[in-house]
């Protein structure tokens, strides 16, 4: 099962490493990651993905916990939350295609950011779905670089970290 | 002030009263301002490992916290497996290393290794300290962090530009770590699901782990194991946390725990564990463990609970605390004494009767040593002296484990979870520093007293007593042992062909060497060395292929042992 965490985390050097030091030493497994500072600059909020049964995820979680660093750890999949990642695409864009990707990028309200004679660059921004059919339609037309941040989350209302 | 004297003080502060460690480059600074200070004493030894097993024999011997001082590079990595060492068994110590000044690092200098890098994933806790302003807060975190919640070790990377920068010192009286806050009193609810568990238990045991030892729950364990007339069981690290000469106590389970204690585990309907975590050692195939049970596990760290077994009542919290709670619970529902014994009287004599069929064994020889019989005279003639014991890995650790009975707390020191060999003889002399009057041995093989034999120079420089009892089979006992059972035979690199004559090992040296070769030998060689003044060897020559049983082999079930 797909499991979304939100941890805050100490702002200091090396408390990235511990995080992701525990994920490989312990065998556990990281789908992406993204970090940035919060409000509070003193404290980062960093948006981990992550596969595991229900045993696995609570060790996850604890051992998350124990590392002095960590703040606070919420598994924001387990209730209603939202989720999004950015990408950014260089598409080619020859004569024949550039209409048909603006279309696209009309219908899945992506923007084009950079526009050269052979290529867009396009900003998607969703949750993980969007980025796949957004690729997948792209990828017969010529996906020439591709960045993705990684998904960040948020639990709905009332159940913030 | 400058940063080393900062130091010097902070340590002061702490109560620090004395350091293990081995000078350099990078730390002679701070060497010389303890000289300076004169108030801590420091012990120099022969090899960092050395001072890392020191300063953690120290801390189990006292409960207070190990300090070692080492420098950068070499002298760093050169700790790296005492603080493992440390980590697996949750040992409360401060590390303190020299690195590069901070102008320096990242460059490759002369000596300099990323060694908090190289720390993370065995210390608690750890630090690089960049600005002298905040050293103070570092070294309180440090020592906090250290000896709270499940305790463990931190290292302090003190860069030599760090240690000559100035600072006024102030040492912080309170800690802010909104990060940590290990949970120490238990929630009442649980401990009362525990209750009702145990009220209705016909068949319970108590598994008791490091745990008891570390948080000083000994006397609430025995106060619980007599209330409800149930049997004990530890773990290595567990033992002395209930007496092994108590009439409830069914001695180590696990890999070569007791008949008696597998059986009981695989029968029983109610675990109690206490500051234990289900290891691998102990628990054997995981699928076949106590199928029957249903578990209480008291841990205060909670990462321990529910990694390895599922748990009916898990309860995080200080196994003191929580022992002191279900104990206040089970007085007050105050069933009688009879009550209890009758409803597991039937227990009882199956327990008896598993303790009949196969006890603790091991057949004598009236030509060859054995190592049982060493360990078991060892145990007769020291019993009164409340000596404390320090073992290496292996065979002379099992042995010891089986046959030596300890009935206090902090009187075993060995390496559980890391099974570090060369740990027993530094660690003694730790307990030994701490503890100058009291009987201090470390019983060893002929493999691993090499490992940190270099520390004879050490024991001798402290003028420190400690005994050591090396029963020498020529092998690495234990992989051998494999070998014959699981391996046919085949002796890969088990085999020690040249083995030092250690009685001329211990007189270069200058301390005291004993030898036995024969049966007849064993008692009049301990006699001789027990009462010999200072640093003392005995080697007795034990028959070569002896085994360590019971065993369950490895990823079988604890039911299924080879017994002797």
């Amino acid at each position: 099962m797909k499991h979304t965490l939100s941890v805050l985390v100490e702002n200091c050097p090396g408390a990235l490493s511990r995080i992701t030091g525990l994920f490989s030493g312990r065998g556990f497994n990281i789908e992406s990651l993204s970090v940035a500072p919060t409000l509070d600059p003193t404290l980062s909020h960093l948006t981990l993905v992550t596969r595991g049964d229900e045993f696995i995820i609570e060790q996850i979680i604890k051992q998350l916990n124990r590392l002095v660093d960590v703040y606070k750890v919420v598994d924001v999949s387990e209730g209603e939350f939202v989720e999004r990642e950015m990408a950014l695409i260089k598409v080619r864009a020859e004569d024949e295609t550039r209409a048909e990707i603006l279309r696209m990028c009309d219908i899945f309200r992506c923007k084009v950011v950079d526009v050269s004679p052979k290529t867009y660059t396009i900003e998607v921004t969703g949750p993980e779905s969007k980025m796949k059919a957004v690729t997948e339609l792209l990828k017969p037309l010529g996906i020439k670089e591709i960045a993705r941040t990684g998904t960040i989350a948020m639990a709905r209302e009332k159940k913030s970290v | 002030m400058a940063g080393k004297d900062i130091i010097v003080e902070a340590l002061k502060q702490e109560g620090v009263e004395v350091i293990f460690g081995f000078p350099g480059g990078a730390i002679i600074d701070i060497n010389d301002a303890l000289e300076k200070d004169g108030t801590i004493k420091y012990v120099l030894v022969r090899h960092e490992q050395g001072a890392t097993h020191a300063a953690d024999g120290y801390a189990r011997a006292t409960g207070k916290v190990g300090v070692c001082l080492v420098t950068s590079g070499p002298g760093a990595t050169n700790t790296v497996t005492g603080i493992a060492t440390a980590y697996m068994d949750s040992i409360p110590m401060v590390v303190l290393t020299g690195q590069v000044p901070t102008a320096l690092i990242g460059n490759d200098a002369f000596q300099e290794v990323d060694i908090v890098g190289i720390t993370r994933p065995c210390t608690k806790h750890n630090y690089l300290v960049k600005d002298v302003k905040d050293l103070p807060r570092i070294l309180k975190e440090a020592f906090y962090l250290a000896r709270t919640g499940r305790p463990g070790p931190v290292l302090i990377d003190l860069p030599k530009d760090v240690q000559n920068q100035k600072a006024e010192f102030k040492y912080p009286e309170t800690i802010k770590l909104r990060s940590y806050n290990p949970v120490l009193e238990p929630h009442n609810k649980q401990i009362r699901r525990a209750y009702r568990l145990i009220e209705k238990a016909k068949r319970p045991i108590i598994y008791a782990g490091g745990g008891v030892i570390i948080s000083g729950a000994h006397k609430e364990l025995k106060t619980l194991a007599e209330t409800i007339h149930a049997p004990v069981t530890m773990t290595l690290m567990g033992l002395g946390g209930f007496p092994g000469t108590h009439e409830y106590s069914l001695g180590m389970l696990g890999m070569h725990g007791s008949y008696c204690a597998n059986m009981a585990m695989a029968n029983t309907d109610l675990i109690i564990a206490v500051g234990a975590r289900f290891d691998d050692r102990v628990t054997g195939k995981i699928e076949a463990f106590a199928p029957l049970a249903k578990i209480i596990h008291i841990d205060i760290d909670p990462t321990s609970i529910q990694k390895n077994v599922k748990v009916d009542v898990p309860i995080v919290g200080d196994s003191k605390l929580a022992l002191k709670k279900l104990n206040k619970i089970i007085h007050e529902e105050g069933r009688p004494d009879e009550a209890w014994k009758d409803l597991h009287a039937a227990w009882w004599d199956q327990i008896k009767a598993w303790e009949k069929r196969h006890p603790l064994t091991y057949k004598l020889d009236k030509d060859v040593i054995k190592p049982q019989y060493v360990i078991e005279k060892l145990y007769e003639m020291t019993k009164d002296k409340d000596p404390i014991i320090t073992t290496e890995v292996g065979q002379n650790q099992m042995w010891a484990a089986q046959f030596f009975k300890f009935d206090k707390p902090r009187t075993l020191l060995t390496s559980g979870g890391l099974g570090t060999m060369g740990y027993g003889f530094p660690a003694a002399i730790g307990a030994q520093m701490a503890f100058p009057d009291r009987l201090v041995i470390d019983i060893a093989g002929d493999g691993s007293i090499q490992m940190n034999i270099q520390e004879m120079a050490t024991a001798m420089e402290q003028r420190l007593p400690v005994k050591i009892v090396i029963l020498n089979n020529e092998f690495l006992g234990m992989v051998r042992q494999w070998q014959e059972l699981f391996y046919d035979k085949r002796y890969a690199a088990t085999k020690f062909h040249v083995t030092p004559d250690f009685v001329k090992i211990a007189e270069a040296y200058g301390a005291n060497g004993f030898r036995a070769t024969k049966p007849g030998d064993v008692e009049s060689v301990l006699e001789q060395g027990l009462n010999a003044e200072g640093l003392t060897i005995m080697e007795f020559a034990i028959a070569k292929e002896e085994g360590v049983f019971p065993m369950v082999p490895a990823g079988k079930a604890t039911t299924e042992m080879l017994l002797v």
